[in-house]
């Protein structure tokens, strides 16, 4: 417990927290690394999502993406990026967007996908096109779901962005390397908790624009109309 | 493949190091989550609160997990129970949503007409419920099995042993082979051990089989 009082002292102390390495700095980087790789991610994967959702075709090949990558060690990922690519931030970036990319795919096509058929023929029926059918019915419905892979993305991230200092860029990851290789346990556990008090945020701001999206969006899936 | 043949004897070692972890982390994290998952599905009151606590705890990040546990439970950080301990409370976290929901797909005239032949509570939850929530808590199952192995890589990071280590030495003496090997390794474990959770589901489970 009295490293736990240091590694606060240390997050408290005035002279850790400004300039461009200070905590304040690395906490914007960390941030901005999670908010571009899952922001790169779901540029790709909610297209593709919605496209698989739409024509229910290559929904085996979704299934065995976001099994395989549950085994895919990011560490792993990581190293090997930035043995390739060199030190730097592509290296990290790669890797987190890798990680980002299944939880946001499977976000999107499991909502489309959990849509009861009634409703999507009825809008059918009323002469929508496939398009109208899509961006009325099918992406509205499936906002839920949606976000609740996005949040799961987001917190992956935010986690495995520290690693990102490993090879080299920045982010919180930075004091935590720096505690670990100077035998520094009060900042490796400063580190730490300004790594969980931020995954905890993220947590917390999804949970309520989930609360909200619950009021706005009216239930259509199969569970809701039983 | 050279780099892989040259070094067997340490992908073997490493591998052994890692399933260590892993493996005691898997068990822990089943034998906690089914009375805790109980708990949550039999007293309504308590699910919500300890379905978001186990929401919340999987938020954690790894590394910082590692760090954080020894100044709960009095471990070294590189210490090997240290790492089982954190493994063991993301795999409880991941777990126990998977137990309740498990135990909810059990119909309650199932569970209605257990009681009324007779049987005391311990006895229908384990002869009746538990094997009916069966095939559910082993798909959740095998999910946490397959990140805790996945997962284990980290700790390398504080230098505990474990397939992870051929990326951190990989990656600091730049021999790419090396990292490859690494990844293979720890899909193909995870694929391994996913592979015998299927196959023990259906020995234990025979009335599973006809339905896939």
């Amino acid at each position: 417990m009295n490293y736990l009082t240091q590694a606060i002292q240390w997050i408290t102390d005035p002279a850790n927290a400004a300039g461009a390495n200070g905590v304040w700095a690395r906490m914007a980087e960390h941030f901005l690394y999670t908010v571009v790789a899952v922001a790169v991610a779901a540029l790709v994967a909610v297209p593709l999502g919605y496209l698989v959702g739409h024509t229910r075709r290559g929904r085996g090949v979704v299934v065995v993406t976001s099994g395989a990558a549950r085994a895919l060690p990011t560490l792993g990922v990581l190293t090997l990026a930035g043995l390739v690519l060199g030190i730097g931030l592509a290296a990290p970036m790669l890797a987190l967007v890798l990680l980002a990319f299944p939880s946001i795919l499977a976000g999107a096509y499991a909502g489309v996908e959990a849509i009861d058929p009634v409703t999507v023929d009825s809008a059918r029926g009323l002469g929508l096109s496939g398009w109208q059918v899509l961006t009325r019915v099918e992406i509205p419905l499936g906002l839920p779901l949606l976000i609740g892979g996005i949040r799961s993305a987001f917190l992956q991230v935010v986690a495995t962005a520290t690693l990102a200092a490993y090879v080299g860029a920045g982010g919180l990851g930075r004091f935590l390397f720096l505690g670990l290789k100077t035998q520094d346990y009060p900042q490796m556990l400063a580190a730490s908790l300004l790594v969980v008090a931020l995954a905890v945020a993220f947590d917390i701001a999804f949970e309520s624009v989930e609360w909200l999206v619950r009021r706005v969006v009216p239930s259509g899936r199969r569970e809701a109309s039983a | 493949m050279t780099w892989v043949l040259a070094n067997l004897g340490l992908i073997a070692e490493r591998s052994w190091s890692h399933l260590g972890l892993a493996v005691p982390a898997i068990v822990a994290a089943f034998a906690l989550s089914v009375p805790i998952g109980w708990f949550a599905q039999r007293f309504r009151w308590s699910r919500a609160a300890v379905l978001s606590l186990a929401g919340l705890l999987y938020a954690i990040p790894s590394l910082p997990l590692f760090i954080l546990l020894p100044t709960v439970i009095g471990t070294s950080v590189r210490d090997r129970l240290n790492v089982i301990a954190a493994l063991t409370l993301y795999g409880v976290a991941l777990m126990v949503r998977s137990v309740a929901d498990a135990l909810d797909a059990v119909g309650q005239e199932v569970v209605g007409a257990a009681t009324a032949l007779g049987y005391p509570a311990w006895r229908r939850f384990l002869g009746v419920e538990l094997p009916l929530a069966g095939p559910i808590l082993l798909a959740g199952l095998r999910v946490v099995a397959v990140s805790t192995i996945s997962l284990v890589t980290v700790s390398a990071l504080l230098g505990v042993s474990s397939l992870g280590m051929l990326f951190t030495d990989g990656f600091q003496r730049g021999i790419i082979a090396e990292v490859i090997t690494g990844i293979v390794a720890t899909v193909v474990l995870a694929l391994a051990v996913d592979g015998l959770l299927v196959l023990g589901g259906q020995i234990l489970m025979p009335w599973t089989r006809r339905t896939r």
